[in-house]
């Protein structure tokens, strides 16, 4: 088959980091290739090469087989190239419609002609089973409605090449599934596909071919059906990787953590939790599946002390800990690891070994009343980055020099060196590395055998079922359903987390 | 009494105030639109009205002063562009310097051609088109017959087409919204923010044209804040051309009801508080929440 792409020993240098190191590509006409990689692999910035929003060092491409020269995106959808980002390139006032003609307009006596190009657009729409409401404005609609405004976007532009960045990231599992569907229906119409992704069973799921990335070098080119996650897994970290997390059955022990009837309303007067109740007991992880934005977050900070609920109670070991400020919620045992970790995990400005002990610096081992103890700050460092393999290792650096997944250890060392009870930990792999996360939810596992109660919040529903002991499921502010053990299948949980299945109220309490 | 406030002289001095307003107000959304705050308005309606004077005097040529006028807003807002889509300097300190800038180069050239800080000459003023009607009444029928307010009424008109009806506008209110977004489909971010900030000037520069005719010469500092009153509308109508021109017209009716009411008993202090007061209460926002255009104000960084 001929190649669609052909990327010739592309390099990329940023600053500081070489980001591609002489890249060869080959996609075949019509197929699904699968890109995948660590996190700062140098997955995105290829692909963003290709489209024109970067421009190589050296190298060359051809697109079906002659050579071209891409100097930004208005090149690359010249030559039927299409991208579907990360992170959408949406503009949310704008009508659906707007957003999809944006660049590439049709006018009438110098007016936009919408008519005509709803007409046009609504049959595209049809032929690819890509149905959106064209007359919405994109800040009203789901995200899984907003990727396919993408996705239309780029065949209104007659791309016949489609790159998508890890699109499946924000996606509930039956909005996966249907846009796996309809990347199908792409191939068949003749289609060529870049998937990226870290999402190894997506993979194996849909791909041809695969091309493996490590620390901006190509690590290995094989086909799909001759390969299996295991394998992948290692060609992406570089040694063999554990998928799945080991951990023993274990009884919980008594309940520490309950929460009681929580709700929470906001200054609009929406109400983002409604009547939570769930208890975490002692060695156990209690994980909290749910789409992003359905009171997990509100949840999490209501325990934390950095919102005060509108009702409700929160215990910690029989004691209320609810309306508490920060400083006290912690000082009563409670350990937390934020979602957002540029935003409240760490001062990113400030280096390691100051940001290992933020919420501890007024503890008498690191500061006296007049000035900060700097010999037990150093040597706390040097013994948490030991201990949680932080690197660089180096207590000095600044925290915004690191990588996601070594951020994140950061954080998780300082929280877990304060010996709390219970533990929060909300999205701890996300934007991490597969090693990374090995690191990370081994650490979760031992603090739950070590006899803490961890209330783990994530949208990975991979890491909610292999670590969680049991699970609860969150949709619009409640609690839909609580599973009493993690013997869940991924499509059952989906059901719940979109709200078409589910009791109107479940308390998760006892186990 | 009423009937005597609310008189058609009332209405002309209402249109009179509205009208550099308007002008000046439709320019920030041009710009803010495109995502280039800018409060460099009150700047350009004074280097405008001063080259307005300038081109008038040494030509005779109304219609030459009115291209003066706007050339002087286009070059004074060319500035504003660099500094804040080149140089993505900050845009309030590129804006202050500017009105700044622009109180000092005033007097200064001022001085030099006319050996005065404060005034310039007496200049003429626009000529009028003949209506034929309410010709019994002269002022009125001078002003709705003078060119710049007939102007000002198509270009609100059109300004609303454009903004959201053709492919500019659209892509102009991408690039303000999300520049990145519009990057990728192709489309020149750093264009789009030009053409923004340099239709705000000379849009602003015939404001500050209008107010030249107006007094029929150039004073010291003429602008008068009516820059920052302009901006003021432009959030009270929520970036929107005809918003923004209901919003001057709401500060145009409050300014000439205080300038009918001094003198009725009333203190003075409090009668002259009134347009002010209309703008905090407008802005303090009865008219519900306005939202900003996404990107408004933040330089587009390509290659982070």
């Amino acid at each position: 088959m001929p190649y669609a792409i052909e990327l010739l020993n592309i390099t990329k240098r940023f600053a500081r980091t070489t980001a591609n190191d002489d890249i060869t590509l080959k996609v075949e006409s019509g197929s699904i290739h699968a890109l995948v990689g660590e996190n700062g692999a140098g997955k995105t910035t290829l692909m963003e090469t290709l489209y024109g929003l970067y421009q190589p060092d050296s190298g060359r491409i051809r697109i079906h087989g002659k050579e071209v020269s891409i100097r930004s995106p208005h090149d690359s959808i010249r030559l039927g190239i299409g991208m579907v980002h990360q992170h959408f390139m949406l503009v949310p006032p704008l009508t659906v419609l707007e957003n999809i003609v944006l660049g590439a307009e049709t006018t009438r006596y110098s007016l936009l002609d919408l008519k005509k190009t709803t007409a046009e657009i609504s049959e595209l729409a049809g032929r690819f089973s890509l149905s959106v409401p064209l007359d919405e404005k994109v800040e009203n609609i789901g995200v899984g409605i907003q990727q396919r405004v993408e996705i239309l976007k780029a065949i209104y532009r007659k791309a016949d090449i489609l790159v998508l960045d890890e699109p499946t990231a924000v996606l509930t599992p039956q909005e996966a599934v249907q846009l796996f569907k309809i990347l199908s229906e792409l191939k068949e119409e003749g289609k060529t596909i870049v998937l990226i992704t870290h999402k190894l069973n997506e993979v194996m799921a849909i791909s041809d071919r695969v091309s493996v990335m490590r620390k901006g070098k190509i690590a290995g080119e094989v086909e799909t059906a001759k390969t299996n996650p295991q394998e992948l897994a290692q060609m992406m970290v570089g040694r063999p990787v554990l998928l799945r997390v080991e951990k023993a059955e274990k009884k919980a022990g008594e309940p520490v953590l309950a929460i009681n009837d929580l709700s929470y309303v906001d200054r609009r007067g929406i109400s983002l939790l409604k009547k939570v109740s769930l208890e975490v007991g002692s060695g156990e992880i209690l994980g909290i599946a749910g789409v992003e934005g359905n009171g997990q977050s509100q949840l999490v900070e209501c325990i934390a002390g950095l919102m005060k609920p509108s009702s409700g109670s929160i215990t910690l070991d029989g004691i209320s800990i609810s309306g508490l400020t920060p400083r006290d919620v912690f000082a009563r045992g409670l350990a937390h690891v934020p979602e957002d970790r540029i935003k409240r995990g760490l001062v990113v400005e400030m280096d390691v070994k100051e940001n290992l002990i933020l919420g501890l610096h007024n503890q008498p081992q690191f500061s006296s009343r007049l000035a900060v103890n700097r010999k037990s700050i150093m040597d706390n460092a040097r013994f948490l980055i030991t201990k949680y393999d932080i690197r660089p290792v180096d207590p000095d650096i600044h925290a915004r020099g690191l990588s996601g997944g070594n951020q994140q250890k950061v954080i998780i060392a300082r929280e877990l060196s304060r010996n709390a009870q219970v533990i929060i930990a909300s999205q701890p792999t996300r934007g991490v590395d597969i090693g990374g996360i090995e690191f990370i939810h081994r650490t979760l596992v031992e603090a739950r055998d070590a006899g803490k109660a961890v209330l783990l919040v994530s949208a990975d529903l991979n890491e909610i079922l292999s670590l969680s002991d049991r699970i609860a499921v969150m949709y619009d502010g409640r609690i839909v359903k609580v599973f009493p053990n993690s013997k869940v299948e991924e499509s059952e949980l989906g059901l719940y987390m979109t709200g078409s299945k589910g009791d109107s109220q479940m308390k998760a309490v006892g186990s | 009494m009423i009937s005597q406030i609310f008189s058609l002289a009332f209405l002309a001095q209402t249109i009179r105030i509205t009208v550099p307003y308007s002008l000046a107000s439709l320019g920030g959304v041009y710009s803010e639109r495109g995502g280039v705050v800018n409060i460099a308005l009150e700047g350009i309606i004074l280097n405008g009205a001063f080259c307005a004077t300038v081109g008038t005097y040494y030509t005779g040529s109304a219609l030459f002063g009115v291209a003066c006028g706007i050339a002087g807003g286009l070059l004074t807002a060319l500035i504003h562009a660099v500094i804040s889509i080149h140089i993505k300097a900050d845009q309030i300190i590129s804006g202050i310097a500017i009105n700044l800038f622009a109180v000092g180069i005033t007097k200064f050239v001022l001085e030099i051609l006319f050996q005065s800080s404060s005034n310039s000459p007496r200049i003429a003023g626009l000529p009028h088109i003949h209506l034929g009607f309410i010709e019994n009444q002269p002022d009125v029928a001078n002003l709705l017959g003078n060119p710049l307010v007939l102007a000002t009424i198509f270009i609100v008109i059109a300004s609303h087409f454009i903004i959201f009806k053709t492919r500019f506008g659209l892509r102009l209110r991408s690039v303000g919204e999300n520049p990145e977004a519009a990057d990728t489909v192709g489309i020149g971010v750093t264009l789009y923010r030009y053409y923004g900030v340099l239709i705000s000037g000379a849009l602003a520069g015939l404001a500050g044209a209008w107010l030249a005719f107006d007094q029929h010469s150039f004073t010291d500092g003429m602008s008068a804040g009516r820059g920052y009153i302009a901006l003021a509308a432009m959030i009270v109508g929520k970036w929107n051309p005809l918003g923004a021109a209901a919003a001057c017209l709401l500060f145009g009716f409050a300014e000439s009801l205080q300038i009918q009411l001094q003198g009725g008993g009333l203190p003075t202090q409090f009668i002259q508080m009134i347009p002010y007061v209309a703008t905090i209460i407008a802005l303090a926002g009865f008219i519900g929440k306005a939202v900003a255009p996404g990107a408004d104000g933040i330089p587009y960084e390509k290659e982070k």
